[in-house]
C-alpha cells in the first residue's frame, strides 16, 4: 500500500500554514478579511491594528449563535455561544478588517475598547443592552435603547418574541 | 428635596446624567468630551466646577424628548451654569422598536420593508445597503443588470438631495430662519413627487430589492428629472442669498460646535461631520461601489469643523449630487431592471397566466422566500448622514440569522457632548441640528 495517501513527515512540514495575522487565525468571508482573536488577544490586536493604520472603529456588534453553532470558523477557533464582531476601517489604506471574538455563555464579558476607540462607547452599551455581554472598564454600562428596568436581553436567541404587555416605568395610578 | 434626590427619584436616573458628586472620573471624562484623549485628571480639571454642598451653582435640565429642535425624540440632559453648557448626555431609545429582532423573522424578500423604515429620511440608501449585503451573500453582486445599477445610483443620489434639502429646512428652522423651513420642504417635496412616480410611495419605498429594483422607470421619467434639475439650482442660489452670505446666519453658526479631525475619527463620526473637519473621506470616492468610480464629482470638505461647515457641505453636496444625476441621465442603459436568476426573481406577471410552474414558483418565492447560503458579510455605503453599514449572518435559510445595521446617526450622536461643552444653550440647538440625526435610525 505504498501509494496510499498517508501523511509523511515531509508532507506535514510542507503543508501550508493556516493564514494568520498578529497571532490570530485569518479567514476570508466573501472576499472580506476576518480575524479571529481570542478574548485575551482582543484589545492587544485592536491596538496593533490601530498602530498599523486602522484608525476608525466603524462598528461593534454581537451575534448569538445559540441556534447555529455549526457556522464555519478556522480550525484553531473554538466556537462559543456569543461572538463580538468589530469592523475596523483604515482611511489611509482604504481597507477594512473584521474581528470576530468568541465569548462563552457562562462568562459573557470582554474588555472594552473605550480607551482605544472612544466611539465604541454607545455600541458597547447597545451590545450590553441587547445581549447582556458586559464590557470590563466601560465608563457607563447601562441600558441604552431599552428601558432600564427591562428584564432579559432582546436579541438573544432564547428571548421569546410574541405578545408582551406594554411596560411603563411609571405607575400613573388609577384614573380619577 | 435637593437636586440630587430629585434626579435620583426620576424614572431614568441610571441612564441619565448623574450629579457630579456621584460621578467617577471615567464618566466625567466621557461627558465632558472623552474624545480629547486627555488623561482623566486633565479632563476632570476641564470640567472643574467648585463643589458646593448645596449644588446650586449648576443646574441639570432636560432638553427633549419632545423639544421641537431635537428632531424627533432625542433627549439631551444638560448641566448648565447660567447659560453655559458644562456637560451633556444624549439619552436615546424612545423610538426603539426592535427592528433588528424583527429583521430576524422577515425573509430576505421582506427585509427591505424593515430596513427602509430605519433612516426614514433616506430610505433608498438603507434598501441599497441591505440589498448589496444580501447579493454578496448570494454571490450575485457582480451580475446585477446594468440598468438596475444605474437606477440605484439615480435614486440614491436623488435621495441624498431630498435628505439634504430636509436638513436645510430644519437647520433653518432651528436657527430662526423660519422661511427656510418652508423652502426646504417645498423643494424636497419636488423630489419626493418623483419618487412617488417611480416607486409608488413618497417614503419607505421598498423599491431597491435583492437582485435589482422592483420596477422599471416609468415613461417620462427623464423629463421629470430634467425638470427637477432645472428647478433646484436657482433655489439653491436663493438659499445662498438667504443664508450663506448673511451676517446673522454666519455669526450664528461659525465657530459653534467645533470638532477636530482626530476627535471625529476617534468617535467614529462619518459623513458631513467627518468631512467638515477637513478629512476628505467619502465612500463613493474612496471605497467605491456601483458605478461611482466612473462619475465625475467633488468631495466637499470643510476646514473648521464647525456648524457652518456642516451646513455648507450639505448645501454643496446637493449640487454635487445633481452633477452625478446629470451624468447618470447621459448613461442610463436599457435592458433588464432585475436579475434573471430564477432563484431570486419572481416570474413576470404575464408568465403566471400561461404556466402552472411559474405560478408555483411565484407563490413559493413570496411565501417562503429564497434561501441564502451560509456566511456573514458587512457592506457599507455613503448615506447622506455618513457610513451606513449592514452586517448579515445567514444560516442558510430564507431569513437572516442576524441582521445589524450600522446606523450613522447612532454613532454621530456621540459627538454631541463634545461639541456642546463650553457653548451656550442657544448654540445647543444649532449643534443638534448640524449633526442631523434621524432618530428612527438611532433607535432602530
Amino acid at each position: 500500500m505504498s501509494d496510499a495517501p498517508a501523511a509523511t513527515p515531509d508532507e506535514a512540514v510542507s503543508a501550508p500554514e493556516p493564514p494568520s495575522r498578529h497571532g490570530c487565525p485569518l479567514s476570508d468571508s466573501r472576499g472580506q478579511v476576518v480575524l479571529h482573536p481570542s478574548r485575551q488577544q482582543y484589545v492587544g490586536v485592536v491596538r496593533a491594528l490601530l498602530d498599523e493604520g486602522f484608525e476608525m472603529c466603524v462598528d461593534l456588534t454581537a451575534t448569538d449563535y445559540l441556534l447555529f453553532p455549526e457556522r464555519s470558523l478556522p480550525a484553531a477557533v473554538t466556537p462559543e455561544r456569543f461572538e463580538i464582531v468589530v469592523n475596523l476601517l483604515s482611511l489611509s489604506a482604504k481597507e477594512r478588517i473584521r474581528l470576530r471574538v468568541q465569548v462563552p455563555a457562562d462568562d459573557p464579558s470582554i474588555d472594552s475598547l473605550f480607551d482605544l476607540h472612544p466611539g465604541t462607547e454607545a455600541m458597547e452599551r447597545e451590545v450590553f443592552d441587547m445581549f447582556g455581554i458586559t464590557f470590563n472598564d466601560h465608563p457607563d454600562l447601562t441600558r441604552i435603547l431599552m428601558p432600564e428596568d427591562w428584564e432579559g436581553f432582546p436579541l438573544r436567541k432564547d428571548y421569546d418574541t410574541g405578545a408582551i404587555p406594554v411596560q411603563f416605568s411609571t405607575d400613573f395610578g388609577a384614573r380619577s | 428635596m435637593s437636586i440630587v434626590d430629585t434626579i435620583r427619584a426620576g424614572n431614568e436616573a441610571q441612564q441619565g446624567l448623574k450629579p457630579r458628586s456621584e460621578l467617577t472620573a471615567r464618566e466625567l471624562l466621557r461627558e465632558v468630551g472623552s474624545v480629547l484623549r486627555l488623561s482623566e485628571a486633565e479632563a476632570a480639571k476641564l470640567g472643574d466646577v467648585p463643589v458646593d454642598p448645596t449644588e446650586d451653582q449648576t443646574m441639570i435640565i432636560n432638553m427633549g424628548p419632545q423639544h421641537p429642535s431635537t428632531h424627533g425624540v432625542l433627549r439631551l440632559m444638560l448641566e448648565l451654569r447660567g447659560e453655559e453648557v458644562l456637560r451633556c448626555k444624549p439619552i436615546i431609545g424612545y423610538l426603539h422598536t426592535g427592528m433588528e429582532k424583527t429583521g430576524e423573522n422577515l425573509t430576505f424578500m421582506q427585509g427591505g420593508t424593515n430596513v427602509t423604515r430605519m433612516d426614514y429620511v433616506s430610505p433608498l440608501n438603507n434598501e441599497l445597503v441591505f440589498s448589496m449585503a444580501t447579493e454578496k451573500l448570494l454571490g450575485i453582486d457582480g451580475d446585477i443588470p446594468e440598468r438596475a445599477v444605474w437606477m440605484r445610483m439615480l435614486l440614491s443620489e436623488l435621495n441624498r438631495m431630498s435628505s439634504h434639502l430636509l436638513f436645510l429646512a430644519t437647520n433653518g428652522m432651528d436657527i430662526g430662519a423660519v422661511s427656510m423651513m418652508i423652502y426646504g420642504w417645498r423643494e424636497r417635496e419636488e423630489v419626493l413627487r418623483f419618487f412617488q412616480k417611480v416607486t409608488g410611495l413618497r417614503m419607505n419605498h421598498n423599491f431597491i430589492r435583492p437582485g435589482g429594483v422592483a420596477a422599471d422607470l416609468p415613461s417620462g421619467w427623464r423629463d421629470d428629472v430634467l425638470k427637477l434639475l432645472d428647478l433646484i439650482p436657482p433655489r439653491l442660489d436663493e438659499y445662498d442669498t438667504l443664508m450663506t452670505g448673511q451676517p446673522i446666519w454666519r455669526e450664528r453658526l461659525q465657530g459653534v460646535g467645533v470638532i477636530t479631525a482626530q476627535e471625529a475619527l476617534a468617535l467614529g463620526a462619518t459623513g458631513p461631520i467627518l468631512r467638515s473637519t477637513g478629512t476628505a473621506w467619502d465612500l463613493r470616492r474612496d471605497m467605491p461601489y456601483l458605478h461611482y468610480p466612473e462619475m465625475d464629482f467633488d468631495v466637499i470638505v470643510g476646514s473648521y469643523g464647525d456648524a457652518f461647515d456642516r451646513y455648507a457641505i450639505r448645501l454643496n453636496e446637493v449640487r454635487e449630487s445633481m452633477k452625478i444625476v446629470r451624468q447618470i441621465l447621459d448613461r442610463m442603459p436599457g435592458g433588464d431592471y432585475r436579475i434573471q436568476d430564477k432563484k431570486v426573481t419572481p416570474p413576470p406577471r404575464a408568465r403566471i397566466d400561461e404556466s402552472m410552474e411559474a405560478l408555483i414558483h411565484h407563490f413559493k418565492i413570496f411565501t417562503e422566500g429564497f434561501k441564502v447560503p451560509e456566511g456573514e458579510v458587512y457592506t457599507a455605503i455613503e448615506s447622506p448622514r455618513g457610513e451606513i453599514g449592514c452586517y448579515i449572518v445567514s444560516d442558510g435559510s430564507a431569513t437572516p440569522y442576524r441582521i445589524h445595521v450600522r446606523a450613522p446617526s447612532f454613532v454621530n450622536i456621540q459627538c454631541m457632548p463634545h461639541m456642546l461643552r463650553g457653548g451656550l444653550i442657544a448654540d445647543a440647538v444649532a449643534v443638534i441640528s448640524s449633526v442631523d440625526p434621524v432618530l428612527g435610525e438611532v433607535d432602530r
